[in-house]
């Protein structure tokens, strides 16, 4: 069984179809890519999958679990995880409370616990801190640890919302556009990371990107959306060579 | 000497509006609303707290307790009622709402205790400490209400800050759409804010009452305002400017009371309110917005 199951998924936003008929099955280990003009309603496939928008039509499921109509919170303890295209830390909070943050729902202690400071609430903030610095060492962040997220520079933001988003313990991550506003070695290296992510983590990864580059360089397999619908879909080599994809980038 | 007095029982003043204003700015920074029932939730706490010292024979710290809890209770369901179903509702709609609860705490407290004053025990005793010969004197009621409220605070900053239903807050605060997708229960943090700022809301309340001990269904309403001040004093949506703000505004209140006028006290206040608002928009530790381009 996929670990993704998306079927006939769609939204209408007053009369426009944001998204329309969009159809994914994603293999567990696999890396994915989601690519598309500008408006083709990527973002809005994440917003779906992420339960910020709820969809008009159609279902999706995460390990035969059915997750539509689930609120974010839900899903995000279903295990979904994401980043952003413009990058949403929690910029006036440190390094390490960002990745914290992601843990939130790993390490259980009560308000009550953390007012009066018992016990339970040290071993706790112990726990949470040895797992975000692991997270933080891998993503080579440590010595940013107690830097407030607005300080890092560019790239290293980037890895930081990837590793918050890890720390939330996901089945699937999901990246918006990783390597905008990248340099070529940048990209480069965030091509590792996301390779090492998969590996190491056992992650399944489903990005969006406008970087072909990247693209055909990582991704197993895409699907090209234009104007809300699914344009072609396959091995990224052939889906790239693809007349009606050229067609739909660089217009007749 | 009389000063070191007047600036000690300043800070005292001063800190139970520091108290207040907390829950006025952590509301503010988490839901965006300003909360105007919030000096009514004092007045609750200091009914609840009278009726238990009058009506039980409750030792005062268990009176205290009681009242605060009703007050915690309080805060949640003033929340979930009036506030939540407007989460999506314009600030201005929200305003409105919460002047209609702070109206509807004042009458029903009317209603069921009379309009009338109250003559309120103070908690701690009538006892004082003299210093320097009884150059200085200094109240009990003075020395627990800095006692308490600095202990408060203190507790509530390695709260916020350490724990992580505060970090859920601040991050709540900064970012509502990412916090939940990190899988942060927004409402539920949403309703533990409105708890604690009511909380301590009702231990400001027993404070007051035993500082000033006159008890009435509008004896929320000035402090509440004040309080309000000092937030805004130090920069709405900040804890520690919260704290500062309310401290110098009791310091200024009492200094302007015993050496200008007991009658232009709140005018002087409210005047240098204005003066640093016009030098300094945000408040002494806000932060200014500035976009990014």
């Amino acid at each position: 069984m996929a670990l993704l199951e998306v079927k006939n998924l769609g939204i209408v936003f007053g009369g426009l179809h944001a998204v329309e008929g969009f159809n994914l099955s994603l293999e567990k280990g696999m890396l994915y890519g989601l690519i598309g003009p500008n408006g083709a309603g990527k973002t809005t496939v994440f917003n779906l999958l992420t339960g910020v928008y709820k969809p008009t039509t159609g279902t999706f499921s995460l390990d035969g679990v059915k997750l539509t109509g689930k609120n974010p919170v839900e899903i995000s303890k279903a295990g979904i995880a994401r980043t952003f295209q413009n990058i949403r830390l929690f910029k006036k909070l440190s390094v390490l409370d960002n990745v914290k943050l992601g843990l939130h729902n790993q390490v259980k202690y009560s308000t009550a616990e953390g007012i009066l400071r018992l016990p339970r609430f040290f071993k706790s903030e112990k726990k949470m801190n040895e797992k975000a610095m692991e997270l933080l060492k891998v993503f080579g962040l440590e010595n940013e640890a107690s830097t407030l997220a607005d300080n890092l520079p560019y790239g290293k933001q980037r890895k930081l919302e990837i590793a918050r988003a890890l720390a939330t313990n996901p089945k699937l991550l999901l990246l918006d556009e990783p390597a905008a506003g990248m340099n070529p070695s940048e990209t480069q290296e965030l091509m590792d990371t996301i390779r090492f992510v998969r590996d190491n983590f056992d992650m399944t990864i489903l990005l969006i990107e406008h970087d072909m580059k990247l693209v055909s360089g990582i991704c197993e397999e895409v699907t090209v959306l234009n104007f809300g619908e699914e344009l072609a879909q396959g091995k990224t080599s052939e889906v790239l060579n693809n007349p009606e994809v050229i067609k739909a980038y660089l217009g007749d | 000497m009389e000063f070191l007095s007047t600036i000690i029982s300043g800070i005292s003043l001063g800190s139970i509006y520091a108290l207040i204003a907390l829950g006025y700015t952590m509301v503010y920074g988490i839901a965006k609303m300003l909360n105007f029932a919030h000096g009514d939730v004092i007045m609750v706490g200091a009914f609840m707290m009278f009726t238990a010292l009058t009506k039980t024979s409750l030792p005062p710290i268990a009176c205290i307790i009681v009242g605060t809890i009703i007050c915690t209770v309080l805060g949640m369901l003033i929340e979930k009622i009036a506030y939540k179903p407007l989460r999506s509702a314009t600030s201005l709609s929200v305003l409105i709402t919460a002047i209609g609860v702070s109206y509807f705490l004042q009458n029903s407290a009317q209603l069921i205790f009379g309009a009338g004053t109250k003559q309120f025990t103070p908690l701690f005793g009538n006892g004082s400490v003299s210093l320097f010969d009884g150059q200085v004197v200094i109240s009990h009621n003075t020395i627990v209400t800095i006692i308490i409220s600095v202990v408060l605070m203190i507790v509530l900053t390695l709260f916020i800050n350490k724990t992580k239903t505060g970090r859920a807050m601040l991050a709540v605060s900064e970012d509502k759409g990412a916090a939940q997708l990190m899988g942060i229960n927004v409402n539920k943090t949403i309703s533990i804010t409105f708890a604690i700022g009511s909380a301590l809301a009702a231990i400001a309340g027993a404070l007051l009452c035993s500082s000033y001990p006159i008890l009435s269904p509008t004896t929320g309403a000035m402090p509440g305002i004040k309080a309000f001040t000092a937030a805004v004093f130090g920069g709405i949506g900040s804890i520690p400017g919260a704290m500062i703000g309310g401290i110098l505004l009791g310091v200024i209140e009492n200094l302007s009371k015993v050496y200008i006028s007991t009658q232009l006290s709140d005018a002087i206040v409210f005047g240098i309110l204005i003066i640093i608002l016009l030098v300094k928009p945000t408040g002494i530790l806000g932060k200014k917005i500035s976009e990014k381009v």
